[in-house]
């Protein structure tokens, strides 16, 4: 199996200002005999958005545990701020700064809302500030356009896009330097979802690094700076996001040389209008 | 069109802008509220209430003495110490765990306290602090093998109910029990010292009075910050209700002896574990470590170092429960903690409101279970009913105890509020 091809698309350069503030460089990790992550690299940079997309069991999801601290990497090296850190549990990456949604929301359904906000960060923790929290609560949910009827309903009653929004708010209630969303609209409605891109380029604006998951190519390419792919555990390209579909696509399924796959397509296609035009409804695209 | 009425009349509230949202507003809100809650299957205490109130009724009918002032100053003395005990297993039953062993463990403090304070002669309150100290230890113990070799709770436990019971034993030695020297302070503080009518009286009054500032100052600071407050009006009645009962209870005790103050520190320790289970970050980090550990760990949370506070707290409050207990019996022997200690510091936990499945549970449950529980046990005695049926009396209604929390819990998934 062939790895990155240089060809399928050049990194873009760096914002010029700055070092990356979180780094990975050969990260593996394993369960058992399945090798989820092998030599993974992975940079961003202070007010970056980089969208890690894949197939399912890629390892998007892996990757963002290890960085958030939930699973411990077999091998390489993650570097914060350019210091190599160890990060062996979700506490010490929170204390970093790393602020992550996970894909299950890992939120406390017999919580409140309020209470999940601020789950390990409650304000003054010999006599918690509740007024003070629920009204902060309620002003990041507005900010998220959430449509939550109750902040002191335990968050069982919650839709799946509720639940949604609770987790995002949260990964935002600890002023992070880098933020990782996995697939964090993938429950989300129309208003909702765009709040969500919004505020991903808020928070970029910020100067914030963010990692987000997404299987919508659209979400991906309206506010990624550079599009990371993974593909059975390792990096299969890095792309800008002006990159076709095509190319992601066949960086994501697994096409080893873009360009060729493209042509290839591009003749079959013309081979079927050749034969038969009327089996192919829409029209070739044009390459100019 | 109705929102803008809304807007007219009252300010709209923050928490208060979704439409779908019932206003409960007021007394006949909080009413309607409840009465919403109680459907839903967030029951709260009033099972425990609706079961004291029949058991009550049946015992009195069966038996005139029952609800006379005299024997529920017993009574009170003989909620303490299993009550003590059981405000521990709230402490484990809230991390969905289990811990087995407190009956042992109480035996073990209360021989401890018996051979250093009696035969060794240390001063009482240092032999005490032993005893406690001895149930922290165990707890710890507990704890590194439940974190560090992921042993179940329930297996860990049952082996130290058999070993501490070993312990015992052999603390206690050939003559198998130790009597505690009458006159002494500990031994008054189990049978005799009671609180002064006044003092019973100011303390009742100061606790409804607490209970009405903390939630005024709650409120008003919701009321400053735009939330939704609960009425003065509905406040000052409820405090004015929980103040007329305080109030009958003790004119009601005060007629025979009066207040245990053994009793006064019991309750005493639940509204501090009350405090700390709602209103510090400990408290939510236990109710959130019992819902989804997972989550907790992921959220910050050191989920290890809760799990020891846990299982050290209720050792140590089981070590605590067998002192009292030794004070009360003003010996301590090799029954002390056996038998049905055990499963009743359990039962009370979870009759009074603390689920078994873990992320649920409050203070008030130990105080309120072990007063059914003693009601049960004393109702029974007066009955001479032999100890075998007073058991299986026991288990049937930890059973349905067990039942309602199991069906509540099904029905509060049915409505959302897990
Ligand atoms: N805790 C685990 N134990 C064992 N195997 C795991 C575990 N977590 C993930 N895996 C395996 O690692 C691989 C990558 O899984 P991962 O969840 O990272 O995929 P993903 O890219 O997030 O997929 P999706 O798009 O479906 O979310 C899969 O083969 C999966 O089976
Ligand atoms: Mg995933």
């Amino acid at each position: 199996m062939t790895t990155t091809t240089e060809s399928s698309g050049r990194p873009p350069s760096p914002p010029p200002d700055s070092q990356p503030v979180l780094s990975l460089h050969g990260v593996s990790k394993s369960f058992g005999a399945v090798s989820a992550l092998t030599d993974i690299d992975l940079e961003v940079f202070p007010r970056e958005v980089v969208a890690l997309v894949g197939d399912n069991g890629a390892g998007k999801s892996t990757l963002v545990k290890v960085l958030a601290g939930v699973h411990l990497p077999d091998s390489g090296e993650i570097r914060f701020e350019g210091r190599p850190v160890h990060v062996t549990d979700p506490s010490t990456a929170l204390g970093l700064g790393i602020a992550t949604v996970f894909q299950d929301l890992a939120l406390c359904e017999n919580l409140d809302v309020v209470a999940n906000l601020f789950l390990g960060q409650e304000l003054s923790p010999l006599r918690l500030d509740e007024v003070h929290m629920e009204t902060r609560s309620w002003e990041l949910l507005h900010e998220l356009s959430a449509r939550i009827p109750s902040l002191r309903t335990p968050v069982a009653s919650l839709s799946g896009g509720q639940r949604q929004t609770v987790a995002i708010a949260r990964s935002l209630l600890l002023d992070p330097k880098v933020i990782i969303l996995d697939e964090p609209t993938a429950a989300l409605g129309v208003a909702q979802t765009a709040e969500v891109l919004d505020l991903i380029e808020r928070v970029r604006e910020r100067g914030l690094g963010v990692i987000m998951v997404s299987h919508n190519m659209e979400d991906v390419r309206a506010v990624a700076d550079r599009i990371v792919v993974l593909r059975l555990g390792r990096n299969n390209g890095v792309f800008e996001a002006t990159a076709s579909n095509e190319e992601l696509v066949s960086a994501i399924t697994g096409a080893s040389d873009n360009s060729v796959s493209r042509r290839t397509a591009r003749r079959t296609q013309a081979a079927a209008d050749a034969t038969d035009p009327a089996s192919t409804p829409t029209p070739t695209e044009a390459d100019s | 069109m109705s929102g803008t009425e809304r807007t007219r009349t009252e300010p709209r509230r923050i928490d208060r802008l979704d439409d779908r949202l019932a206003a409960d507003e007021g007394v006949a809100g909080a009413a309607r509220a409840f009465g919403r809650r109680v459907r839903a299957g967030d029951l709260g205490a009033l099972p425990v209430v609706v079961g004291l109130i029949i058991i009550w009724t049946v015992f009195q009918t069966l038996n005139p003495v029952f609800l006379s002032s005299n024997n529920l100053v017993n009574l009170l003395f003989d909620c303490c110490s299993v009550g003590v005990i059981s405000l521990g297993i709230v402490c484990v039953l809230m991390l969905g765990e289990i811990d087995l062993s407190v009956g042992s463990v109480s035996g073990m403090s209360s021989a401890i306290l018996g051979v250093l304070w009696v035969n060794h002669g240390w001063p009482v309150l240092a032999a005490a602090v032993a005893a406690v100290l001895a149930g922290a230890v165990v707890g710890l113990v507990y704890a590194q093998l439940f974190n560090r070799f992921g042993m179940p709770s329930f297996v860990v436990t049952l082996a130290g109910l058999l070993a501490f019971l070993g312990l015992q034993l052999l603390l206690l030695g050939q003559e198998g029990s130790i009597n505690l020297p009458f006159g002494s302070t500990m031994v008054n503080f189990g049978q005799l010292v009671f609180m002064p009518p006044v003092v019973a009286y100011i303390i009742a009054v100061l606790a409804a009075a607490g209970s009405f500032a903390t939630s005024a100052v709650i409120a008003a600071s919701r009321e400053r910050a735009g939330l939704t407050a609960k009425s003065m009006t509905f406040l000052a009645l409820r405090s004015g209700v929980v103040l007329v009962l305080l109030l009958v209870v003790v004119w009601y005790l005060n007629r025979d002896r009066g207040v245990p103050w053994m009793f006064g520190v019991f309750a005493g320790l639940v509204l501090v574990m009350n405090y700390a289970f709602t209103r510090t970050r400990w408290g939510r980090s236990m109710h959130a470590v019992g819902g989804n550990r997972e989550a907790a760990r992921r959220a910050g949370i050191k989920v290890k170092s809760i799990y020891v506070s846990a299982f050290v707290l209720c050792s140590s409050f089981a070590a605590l429960g067998g002192i009292f207990g030794a004070a009360r019996l003003a010996s301590s022997s090799q029954q002390a903690g056996t038998g049905d200690v055990n499963l009743n510091a359990i039962a009370a936990a979870v009759i009074g409101g603390t689920s078994l499945f873990g992320g649920r549970g409050n203070a008030f449950s130990a105080l309120l279970g072990i007063i059914v529980i003693q009601s049960i046990s004393n109702g029974l005695t007066l009955l001479n009913l032999s100890s075998s049926l007073r058991f299986m009396i026991t288990g049937a209604v930890l059973a349905v105890a067990v039942m309602v929390d199991s069906l509540a819990r099904k029905s509060r998934a049915a409505h959302g509020a897990a």
